[in-house]
């Protein structure tokens, strides 16, 4: 199993109608690798590579300069085994070891931050009510009733404080940003400013002082809750409230295939706003298929692969540099010689629009015979199982299933059908053996349909459904022209990248609406018979 | 003014000549028809017999050329310039009345107060 080639084309052996599908199947087994022992018709094989993409990309990465015959000379990779990595996986793997330690320290140095800003918030008015009791207990005047009515509500106070900082801050982060957060962090400042003036009049005026009158110290400490519970709503309306209106329209669209959706955001900075983006991105957008990609690459090497540019006039392009002469020299021959291969492409009659149109209608074909093999074999299946009532189950205690013995039961019958229409519509990679039967168990306990079974792999759902190895790309990096913890704009854009594609993110400002009113009074509504047809002449 | 299938139709007739008004390009003569052979004749408000599926008058701008000559709303429209009213198309109706290089039209038309006056007329006799 360990250098089966795993990345197979459709089986080409199976059985299956003979005689006219022969001649067009040639042709287009050229980028495929075969197997030839995925023709058992006894037992199925369902593996469960890693997705990979197509060959000689994984190893053209990295290489800075290669020469014109490299691609034709070297041996083709065929796919990879389970327990062998490719050069990405091993980018990748380095990109989260480098990342995760930084990112790990700014977090706890924020966090402890954080904890020590709260714990001095909290205990300041505290610390206000005890420092006479303890400084200066006999100078004290004592605390009548109104001074003991203040202490009950420093303490609600206190404990609503409490509760409104545990709602709004004390909440798992869900992403780490490349640049602080500038409203949490001009709150904070305004936070420990404020504080930290209380204290400076506290100490001088009161600790100095040895101010008597307690009931003024228990007033002050509490309009110190007071402003603290003001800062709180402050915290609210500029962390959360201020961005829900929608106020820009952003146009997120994936490059390699040209997926776009549509959001509306409010006013926010760029991080966050790529934040948001990225979290509707695995909700919304059908999973990255590097498989259904490999086709126009084919196209676009063979448009200009059977021309070559050669030289006639017996001129020395760059050999023997002489300065910024010979390499502007070399430069406009360069030029001149795309020019020239970009006219001959364009007078050479090409039939390759005959070949995609005659290839992507028998794709099709293909793809809807063999769903229709599948639902038909699922719907089978799935009439081999009934579930169990209860009286029953004491009746015939002997072949009682549990849903995961059920699933395995009837999971063969399908299995091949289900393999060869992922294999056709080149998902074969997204789901394994064990994930399908898993959700096979799933269906069969909320009595599912065969339908309802089938849909997830009938088409191609979010990122979020898959497994977790799908999700690989939590390593995302903002590329933007202008500062990150800048607001969005009317005409910004930037870049997600992850390390199989680029999300393109544009923003345009939802404009300004005038709307006007136009009353009609019910009374007004009054009609009158006619003919048919009545013309004016 | 109903038609019995395969007798001649009788009607006693009023000779209206309208002189079409030139406004801008277009040649108007102020009024508005109804009906046809290709039209539901019970919508006809103006028609005794609700299988009637002549061209009936339905509105008069006042002051226009037909309300000068003497058209009145609920006419019923049997001949225009020789050409036959009574078995027509809606759409040909209009194109024999609004006919670009006339000036004139000649219309014969019908109405209930004439037949009785008629009658009235002769009954005195």
């Amino acid at each position: 199993m360990d250098t089966e080639s795993t990345y197979s084309g459709y089986s080409y052996y199976s059985g299956r109608s003979r005689g006219s599908h022969r001649h067009g199947e040639r042709s287009r087994d050229r980028h495929k690798s075969r197997s030839k022992d995925s023709r058992s018709e006894k037992s199925v094989t369902i593996n469960t590579p890693p997705a990979e993409p197509l060959l000689g990309d994984s190893s053209v990465r990295g290489e800075p300069v290669q020469d014109d015959n490299w691609g034709e000379t070297t041996t083709a990779v065929t796919g990879t085994s389970e327990h062998s990595l490719s050069q990405e996986d091993i980018v990748r793997i380095t990109k989260d070891l480098e990342d995760s330690v930084g990112l790990d320290c700014r977090r706890y140095f924020t966090l402890t931050l954080a904890v020590i800003l709260g714990l001095l918030v909290f205990l300041t008015p505290l610390a206000f009510l005890v420092l006479p009791h303890v400084l200066w207990p006999e100078k004290l005047q004592s605390c009548g009733t109104a001074c003991e009515g203040l202490f009950i509500s420093v303490a609600f106070k206190l404990l609503i404080l409490l509760l409104a900082v545990w709602a709004l801050f004390f909440r798992p982060p869900r992403a780490g940003l490349p640049r602080v957060f500038v409203f949490r962090a001009l709150l904070a400042v305004l936070v420990l400013l404020f504080v930290v003036s209380y204290w400076l009049f506290y100490g001088v005026r009161i600790l100095d002082a040895q101010d008597e009158n307690y009931q003024g110290i228990v007033q002050y400490a509490v309009s110190l809750v007071d402003a603290l519970l003001f800062i709180h709503y402050l915290a609210i309306v500029l962390l959360e409230l201020r961005q829900l209106r929608p106020y820009y329209s952003v146009c997120v669209t994936r490059s390699t295939d040209g997926e776009t959706k549509h959001y509306n955001l409010g006013q926010l900075s760029i991080q966050r706003a790529a934040l948001a983006v990225i979290e509707h991105y695995y909700c919304d957008f059908p999973v990255h298929n590097p498989a259904l990609l490999s086709a126009s690459k084919s196209r676009a090497a063979k448009h200009l692969a059977g021309l070559k540019v050669y030289n006639v006039d017996g001129e020395f392009p760059a050999a023997q540099a002489e300065g910024p002469g010979n390499n502007a020299a070399a430069a406009g021959l360069a030029q001149s010689q795309s020019r020239a291969m970009i006219a001959a492409a364009a007078r050479r009659r090409d039939t390759s629009h005959n070949e995609l149109y005659y290839e992507e209608a028998e794709h099709e074909r293909r793809v809807r015979k063999r769903r229709a093999r599948l639902v038909v074999a699922v719907e089978e299946a799935f009439t081999h199982i009934k579930r169990m009532q209860e009286e029953e189950q004491k009746k015939t205690p002997g072949d009682v299933m549990d849903p995961r013995e059920a699933a395995q039961a009837i999971f063969p019958s399908m299995a091949r059908a289900l393999q060869k229409y992922l294999r056709t519509t080149k998902q074969q990679h997204c789901h394994s053996m064990e994930s399908i039967q898993q959700h096979l168990a799933f269906c069969v306990t909320n009595n599912m349909t065969p339908k309802a079974f089938l849909e997830s792999y009938l088409c191609p759902g979010p990122t979020l459904q898959y497994s977790k190895d799908h999700w690989r790309s939590r390593q995302w990096t903002l590329i933007s022209e202008a500062s990150v913890t800048s607001g969005l704009k009317d005409g910004s854009v930037f870049n997600l990248k992850c390390v199989d594609f680029n999300l393109v993110v544009t923003a345009k400002k939802i404009p300004y609406i005038q709307m006007s009113e136009e009353y009609i009074d019910p009374k007004s509504h009054k009609f009158v018979l006619r003919l048919q047809s009545e013309t004016s002449v | 003014m109903s038609y019995v299938p395969g007798q001649p139709v009788t009607a006693v007739v009023q000779k209206i000549e309208i002189r079409k008004l030139r406004q801008g390009e277009r040649l108007i003569l102020g009024f508005s028809i109804g009906g046809g052979i290709d039209q539901d004749p019970l919508q006809n408000p103006h028609s005794e017999d609700k299988s009637d599926k002549g061209i009936y008058v339905t509105r008069i701008s006042p002051g226009g050329p037909a309300d000068v000559a003497g058209l009145m709303v609920g006419d019923k429209i049997m001949q225009v310039n020789g050409w036959d009213m009574t078995m027509i198309k809606h759409f040909h109706a209009l194109q024999k009345l609004t006919k670009p290089n006339e000036e004139v039209v000649r219309l014969l038309v019908t109405r209930k107060s004439l037949e009785t006056a008629v009658k009235g007329a002769m009954g005195l006799h």
